[in-house]
């Protein structure tokens, strides 16, 4: 344990900005997630995986000469057909069925993605130069990664566009109803099946351009994903389905969060302490589930 | 015709049986001394592992072209069974049993790093073949009194201490204030130990002891506390993940440190990948191109540099070049023993001492080699961008002055 967090004022200041510009890049992946969730009513293990692929795309770029940040538009127009591809391939098999089988298949689909990834870009760890500098604040007390505002600003930017395209578009009205009740917006004219193909798609691009971000904020692996699919998965739970404010919010909570368990528990148990929020959070729900349940009886 | 049929048949199983014996017996079949590896070919070690193939595949093919192994007035060369680990120590533990029982290798290379070393190890130990390893540096493969286990390289703790004399030998013999960032694996964990050594030797202090989680791609509070403790030393060390995290965020927080040590620099390909952002970093290595030492069949560093790259097209990392001296080690203790018997030459092994370009080689009692000592570079840039690892400590061998202390972000 250690709380020099909370003997210096600037650390936690450091630590809150650091948290929550992490929280909003969590947030971008988990709100992905979080919309073909509702909709197809799949839980998508391989979301840490299409986040790291989405990564390579930028740091191929980077490789030829191009600017990474450029692979915030590259990298999710491939991700879009790569989502549609896998959607075409596997998941419109298993789309109806029990939410165990699409956990198995998309599990399965993740240690595909891993292995490729291994197979094609090799198991060096990698990064692509942005070169945007630092941001000195607070006498520079406080150091902030340029990069690190260009992700968060980025990803705002797309969950803006995002919730105006789901507000306005005939498709996103498709996909809205959809996830209300799949057979009613049938029976009335929409062809589900292009509406589960282009949700697939959309939260795929949404992972391509966070894997673009993090090429350019950390580092990307073959085997890296998981941590990913862990963060949103959890950040979801909190939040609950469609409700992008929630999302933001927790997706920055748990940025904060995760800051201020490597200040006092140490660096080792950054990861850890986000499984023990979780299973703490589990638990809470379900305490106040079966209270609610004793009212009703 | 029914006495014929009987007559074949019994041959032919004859045949078979001696074929199959002929198989699992003799693993130095005709002119050849067949050795089995387990590498890691595919999964997360792949590229190190094939770095420590590619070192195998260029001795064996120096040593065969020039003369092969001498044993008993014969001539013998050299031939390696692969097996693709899979980065995974359950399945290496497998294939060494394979390799040792359904094969019939007598003798072995070990595999791609101190955790594969560690499963593989029990294995070789039980059934008493003698195995040349030169990616196991764990401090901990030492300590188990194995007796089959010979490792060319330095072990683990012996990685950084360096670096702590160094610094304190810039401060004028006074101790000096050390942060350090280990990740949890057991090779970082002894370098730790070792840097935690040389910290009580030289009366030195340790202010920041941060453990990196393996998934590590943000150290940014262990960087924010070096900013506030303002330490002598800053010495990460988490794999290529770690080195390339540590100078990414080093540079983008502008922390300034009058001396950064780490290890895998070269696997992380450091001055590649940041360029200028990585200067003055001091790396630990197992072996540098610069150092003179000397043998026969690839003459010296600047030789088996040239070579290398030019068969495989890029520079040898030290993994290759520590594993080609496996070779080395092998082929001169079965010309000593002068027998293929497995335990004259594993006590031709641990008689061993000898030079090879990639250092002196001698075992200790527990299989490590301790004529070897480590080396440190620094990262140089020049004006253009062009940055280059020169030697600078330990002194015999340095081939330029130690840049210190780093000069401030500010400056740069």
């Amino acid at each position: 344990m250690d709380f020099m967090v909370f003997q210096y004022p600037m650390i936690s200041v450091q630590a809150c900005l650091d948290g929550i510009l992490l929280g909003i890049l969590f947030a971008l992946i988990a709100y992905g997630m979080a919309l073909q969730w509702g909709v197809m009513n799949i839980i998508n293990i391989a979301q840490g995986d299409l986040v790291i692929l989405g990564g390579y795309i930028a740091y191929f770029m980077y490789l030829y000469g191009i600017h990474p940040a450029w692979g915030v538009i590259v990298s999710p127009i491939i991700m879009f057909f790569v989502g549609i591809a896998i959607y075409k391939l596997v998941i419109n098999k298993v789309v109806d069925r029990d939410l165990f089988i699409s956990i198995l298949a998309t599990f399965g689909i993740s240690i595909l993605f891993m292995q490729l990834m291994n197979f094609a870009f090799g198991a060096d760890v990698v990064l692509a130069n942005s070169d945007y500098g630092t941001t000195m604040l607070f006498n520079s007390n406080v150091v902030l990664p340029n990069s690190k505002i260009f992700s968060a600003f980025i990803s705002i930017l797309f969950a803006i566009c995002l919730v105006i395209y789901m507000k306005k578009s005939k498709l996103g009205r498709a996909i809205r109803a959809t996830a209300q009740n799949a057979r009613a917006a049938k029976i009335l004219g929409v062809d589900t099946e292009k509406v589960y193909a282009a949700t697939f798609g959309i939260n795929a691009a949404l992972c391509g351009v966070a894997g673009a971000l993090i090429s350019i904020t950390f580092t990307i692996h073959p085997y890296m994903g998981l941590p990913y699919t862990i963060r949103s998965f959890m950040i979801v739970i909190v939040a609950g389905l469609g409700n992008l404010p929630g999302v933001a919010m927790s997706g920055m909570g748990l940025g904060v969060f995760e800051e201020f368990a490597d200040y006092i528990l140490g660096t080792e148990f950054r990861i850890g302490s986000v499984f023990l929020l979780l299973v703490l959070i589990l638990v809470y729900r379900r305490f106040k589930l079966s209270r609610k349940r004793e009212y009703l009886k | 015709m029914k006495i014929n049929k009987i007559i074949i048949s019994f041959i032919s199983a004859a045949v078979i049986l001696l074929s199959t014996s002929v198989v699992s017996f003799a693993k130095v079949v005709g002119d050849k001394i067949v050795l089995g590896a387990a590498i890691s070919l595919t999964g997360k070690y792949s590229s190190n592992g094939v770095h420590t193939q590619n070192g195998y595949n260029m001795a064996v093919d120096r040593i065969n072209s020039m003369g092969g192994v001498k044993v008993g007035g014969k001539t013998y060369k050299f031939d390696i069974i692969y097996y693709d680990d899979e980065s995974n120590p359950k399945r290496a533990a497998q294939l060494a049993e394979r390799l040792i029982s359904q094969d019939g290798v007598e003798f072995m290379l070990g595999p791609y790093s101190s955790g594969l070393t560690k499963a593989i190890a029990p294995v070789t130990e039980k059934y008493g073949v003698p195995m040349v390893e030169a990616n196991g540096a764990s401090r901990s493969l030492f300590t188990k009194g194995y007796k089959y286990l010979f490792a060319v390289l330095a072990p683990a703790n012996l990685y950084l201490d360096v670096a702590i004399d160094l610094a304190v030998e810039k401060n004028n013999g006074k101790g000096v204030t050390v942060a350090m960032a280990f990740e949890q694996d057991a090779f970082s964990q002894d370098v730790r130990l070792g840097v935690l050594d040389a910290i009580k030797r030289t009366g030195s202090k340790k202010v920041i002891d941060d453990k990196l989680p393996k998934e590590l791609n943000d150290m940014a509070a262990t960087l924010v506390k070096v900013k506030q403790m303002k330490p002598d030393v800053l010495v990460v060390s988490g794999h290529t993940k770690g080195a390339l995290t540590a100078i990414r965020q080093i540079s983008e927080m502008k922390v300034d440190v009058p001396m950064l040590a780490m290890t895998h620099c070269d696997a992380a390909k450091l001055s590649k990948q940041h360029g200028k952002n990585s200067q003055y970093a001091l790396c630990a290595s197992q072996w540098h191109k610069t150092l003179t030492y000397k043998d026969d069949f690839f003459k010296d560093g600047m030789t088996y540099d040239a070579d290398f790259t030019k068969e495989f097209g890029y520079a040898p990392p030290y993994q290759a070049a520590e594993s080609s001296a496996a070779l080395l080690v092998f082929k001169d203790a079965f010309e000593r023993a002068n027998s293929f018997d497995q335990k004259k030459v594993r006590d031709a092994l641990a008689a061993t001492n000898m030079q090879t370009f990639y250092g002196n080689i001698k075992f200790a009692e527990g299989g490590q080699n301790v004529d070897k000592p480590m080396v440190l570079f620094q990262v140089m840039c020049d004006d253009g961008g062009k940055c280059e690892n020169k030697v600078v400590a330990p002194t015999k061998w340095a081939s330029a002055k130690l840049i210190h202390p780093i000069p401030s972000w500010s400056q740069r």
